[in-house]
């Protein structure tokens, strides 16, 4: 969607209200004809079920409000935002607010997916909508019961004023306006009257109590009566399968209750095509301890003896080198975009740029291992786990098992982090299949050493970026990608610098690898920003213009030549360029403090990035990132900061430190101790500028990450005069990385 | 299976577990006290932090037959109100994203603000070295563990 497009809220048909059995007042929307997904999500995520989506408030006689927050928080901070955003509307004071996690509901909600920071710029007007709807008819019933026109009363926190000065407080009308008609035409806010959104430090997350005190939150945590643990032990390298295994020791061991195997249920589905995204993880058979508790069925799982054999080839980390390369040295390319005649361009000018950027597969590591509950019964199937697409993991356990979709019952946890990684549902399908299985209550627990090896990896990705300078300007720029599996799809290339540069092309080609990939937190753009925003460093330099001034004058070429296909705002970018210049006192620095700067958008918003760095004996240490975005109205700063600080944290980590491939198709890392995450003393101190305009907002959960590895590769260069085209950049520079554990 | 007694959060709790059961998952399967995390079972990331003889330690490496006889606190049993300091900055500046691994952040800091409870800058951070957040809410953290001791000292 481009931004300029407006989302329509004609779809007061969907409105729906239902007096409660208890008494009270529920009322539920529906967000599919106002949120059209369209193009906007990359191609892997569009496999998901899209269709429509709701939210609930509850308000019970005694004036109690309870907001059902609809998507999954994998601590991206909706199940406090989204269900603000209706607070507002309803006008009720936020103390007052329950917010409990919906469960999955695919009659009465859809777009339950938490995934490319989509859920309050999707939820904005209609959830801010349906707090009005249910407050006019709150208001309609007052004025009803005491005889006057709705128009002459007024609501503040909950208590409805007439004329006379009489009061009402929402629990007082709430059984006679749930029998309203639904109104048509209410009005939002003004965005000067907000009592919540965007007001002084924020709301707290709503689940700090019981984090903080450790109360049962996540699906790690979910536990029912009888059940079992489950332990699965998968292949150790992409491309083998099992031949054979030795179950006798596992089974003498007093804790493990039964070895089965699965995998036979989830490869007749793949076979029938009922998914693209075809993975050997999720095909081949595994072997499965169950037991008593998790530690049994861990200790269960290494007393299996396994015979493994090849099906396939066993790829290394020089291979998939060797192969990317190749392609972007070959002309089977896709092409995605192209302005101009970038051949003429080339041929003619008096200089050519090109440079090569390499990025590794990187696994998502989530705290929280992958766990996912089943209990399948002749009568039902009941899941509760963390999941980002729980209406899809639905959909595929009620084909996988024969069962109809109403037989499905799925509840979502909190989850430890998400990052993409559960968006694919792989560790729901094998839970089901186990407890179909043994027709019991079951858990499957990922060790962290089942998390990082079987994963869904960020794929590994090289992009050749050339640039034809003529007479001192720049007049080409053609970029090339080469992936494994698959990235970029139709809508990357009309991010900048597309319509900045008259000649300007964008190619991509792909190859097939056994190495299971998918979406990695930005996806599509995670590694492209540190890549594309190290080459235009280094452009400015060749054209011997300033780094700053070479991008505003680029933008403005935008802004004269209006493109209906652009997807960034240019107005915008130079506004969060200004403001991260202005803000990081960038070019004053003292001695010994190098900066770097990062101009980016994704996801619907607008960053800039100047990363400050120091070295110490011979290490580039990151010391402050100012951090300059343009997200529209920010509808809960302390959850933005979180997201903001959290991304940028993350993307410095991932740049610098973080590698990841394979030997012969086994993992090279498979815990902490041979995995680099970041820690507390390699972070900078992130300060964060928001850009006020009032704008509709959009997400935050990815858009400050991509930008920063570039930042810090700039500020890196100016400190050392090395170029770091290869992530992760420590090991590019030489520097011994010794894992820090 | 042996039989062992353990001094959690102050009550005594009897169980039955194999001698080389990690602590870990004797709180979490048996004795049902899950707010002490698992996130690598190597010692490597301090989401399984608990308090053993007042000293931070990792819960899945030390082995039920090891905790028998010391005093063992847990997250549920930091404070009787979910108000001890530590606890308070966390909430007061709103920490947590996904939350997973504060647990044990909020277990390591303050165990160590017992020891230290008013500490320089590196302090903090070598001392929060072993907790890893993956969501890399370390600015908030390194903020709350400064307040949580000023509220100590």
């Amino acid at each position: 969607m481009k931004p300029s497009e407006q989302i329509k809220f004609s779809r007061r048909s969907f409105l729906k209200t239902s007096a409660l059995a208890s008494g009270g007042m529920l009322i539920g929307f529906n967000l599919f004809n106002a949120c059209k997904a369209d193009a906007e999500m990359p191609i892997d995520l569009s496999q998901l079920n899209y269709n429509d989506f709701n939210a609930f408030i509850k308000i019970s006689p005694e004036g109690k409000v309870t907001i059902f927050s609809p998507n999954p928080e994998i601590g991206q901070g909706v199940k406090t935002s989204m269900p603000m955003l209706i607070a507002e509307e309803l006008d009720v004071p936020w103390e007052d607010v329950y917010v409990v996690q919906a469960p999955l509901d695919a009659e009465n909600y859809t777009r339950q997916l938490a995934g490319g920071s989509q859920s309050i710029r999707h939820g904005w007007k209609p959830l801010r909508e349906t707090g009005a709807t249910a407050k006019q008819m709150l208001v309609n019933a007052a004025a009803a019961r005491w005889g006057v026109d709705a128009s002459e009363c007024k609501v503040n926190n909950g208590i409805i004023t007439n004329g006379k000065g009489e009061t009402l407080g929402y629990g007082d009308v709430v059984l006679e306006a749930a029998n309203l008609e639904v109104p048509e035409d209410v009005v939002l806010k003004d965005p000067k009257d907000f009592k919540i959104i965007g007001k002084g430090k924020g709301k707290g997350n709503v689940d700090i109590d019981k984090i903080i005190t450790g109360k049962p939150l996540f699906g790690l945590d979910y536990k029912e009566e009888g059940m079992l643990y489950a332990s699965v032990l998968r292949p150790p390298a992409f491309g083998q399968i099992l031949e054979s295994y030795d179950d006798s020791a596992a089974k003498s061991m007093p804790g493990v209750v039964d070895v089965i195997t699965i995998g036979e249920k989830v490869r007749a589905l793949f076979d029938a095509g009922k998914k693209s995204w075809t993975t050997q993880l999720s095909t081949t058979d595994k072997v499965v301890v169950i037991a008593k508790t998790t530690w049994d069925a861990m200790k269960g799982k290494k007393a299996i003896k396994a015979i493994w054999k090849n099906d396939s080839s066993l790829e290394s980390t020089e291979f998939h080198d060797e192969k990317l390369l190749e392609l972007l040295n070959d002309n089977k390319f896709k092409e995605r975009r192209s302005d101009g005649n970038i051949k003429k361009a080339f041929k003619e000018a008096d200089k050519v740029v090109e440079r090569i950027y390499e990025a590794p597969f990187l696994p998502h590591n989530c705290l929280e291992p992958m766990n996912f509950f089943a209990n399948v019964t002749p009568e039902k199937v009941h899941l509760v786990g963390p999941v980002q697409t729980p209406a899809d993991a639905a959909k595929v356990v009620a084909d996988l098992l024969g069962r109809d979709l109403e037989d499905i019952h799925l509840e979502m946890t909190r989850m430890g982090g998400g990052f993409g990684r559960r968006l694919y549902g792989d560790f729901v399908y094998e839970a089901a299949e186990i407890s179909n299985a043994i027709q019991k209550p079951v858990k499957i627990v990922s060790s962290r050493e089942d998390d990082m090896t079987t994963g869904i990896y960020r794929p590994a990705s090289k992009y050749k970026i050339s640039a034809s300078i003529k007479d001192g300007k720049l007049t080409g720029y053609h970029l090339k990608e080469a992936c494994i599996n698959g990235n970029m799809y139709g809508l990357i290339p009309n991010f900048f610098p597309a319509g900045a540069i008259e000649n300007y092309q964008v190619d991509t080609a792909n190859y097939q690898s056994n190495i299971t990939t998918g979406a990695w937190r930005a996806p599509f753009t995670n590694f492209l920003a540190s890549a594309e925003q190290s080459f235009f460093d280094e452009l400015a330099e060749e054209l011997g213009v300033d780094r700053v001034q070479l991008h505003l004058d680029l933008l403005e070429n935008v802004k004269n030549n209006p493109d209906p296909n652009i997807e960034y705002s240019p107005e915008r970018l130079q506004g969060v360029l200004k403001l991260a210049v202005e803000k990081s006192n960038w070019g004053n620095v003292r001695n010994g403090v190098y900066q770097g700067l990062s101009v980016y958008y994704c996801h619907n918003t607008h960053v800039a990035e100047v990363a400050d760095i120091t070295m110490e004996n011979g290490v580039p240490s990151v010391k402050k990132v100012t951090c300059a975005v343009d997200c529209g109205i920010v509808v809960n700063k302390l959850g933005a900061l979180n997201q903001i600080k959290g991304g940028v944290i993350d993307g410095i980590g991932h740049a610098l430190y973080s590698d990841f491939g394979f030997k012969d198709g086994v993992p090279k890392s498979n815990n902490f101790n041979t995995y680099q995450l970041i820690r507390m003393g390699q972070t900078p101190k992130v300060n964060v500028h928001f850009v006020e305009n009032g704008l509709d907002p959009t997400g935050l959960g990815e858009p400050t990450l991509p930008p920063v590895g570039a930042a810090v590769a700039n500020a890196i260069y100016k400190a050392t005069g090395k170029r770091l085209t290869k992530q992760p950049y420590m090991s590019h520079l030489n520097i011994e990385t010794e894992i820090l554990g | 299976m042996p039989t062992f007694n353990l001094k959690i959060n102050n009550k005594t709790h009897t169980v039955e577990a194999d001698m080389d059961t990690p602590l870990l998952w004797v709180l979490r399967d048996k004795i049902n006290l899950v707010g002490t995390k698992f996130g690598c079972g190597i010692g490597q990331c301090g989401a399984c932090t608990v308090h053993v003889d007042g000293n931070a330690m990792k819960s899945c490496l030390l082995q039920v037959s090891q905790a028998e006889g010391m005093k063992i606190t847990t997250i549920e049993g930091l404070s009787e109100h979910g108000d001890h300091p530590v606890q308070q900055a966390w909430k007061e500046i709103d920490v947590p994203q996904c939350g997973y691994c504060q647990a044990g952040q909020i277990m390591t800091a303050s165990a160590f603000l017992k020891k230290n409870p008013n500490p320089s800058s590196s302090e903090i951070r070598n001392a929060m070295h072993g907790n890893i957040c993956r969501c890399a809410a370390y600015n908030s953290i390194e903020e709350a563990v400064k307040i949580a001791s000023e509220k100590l000292s």
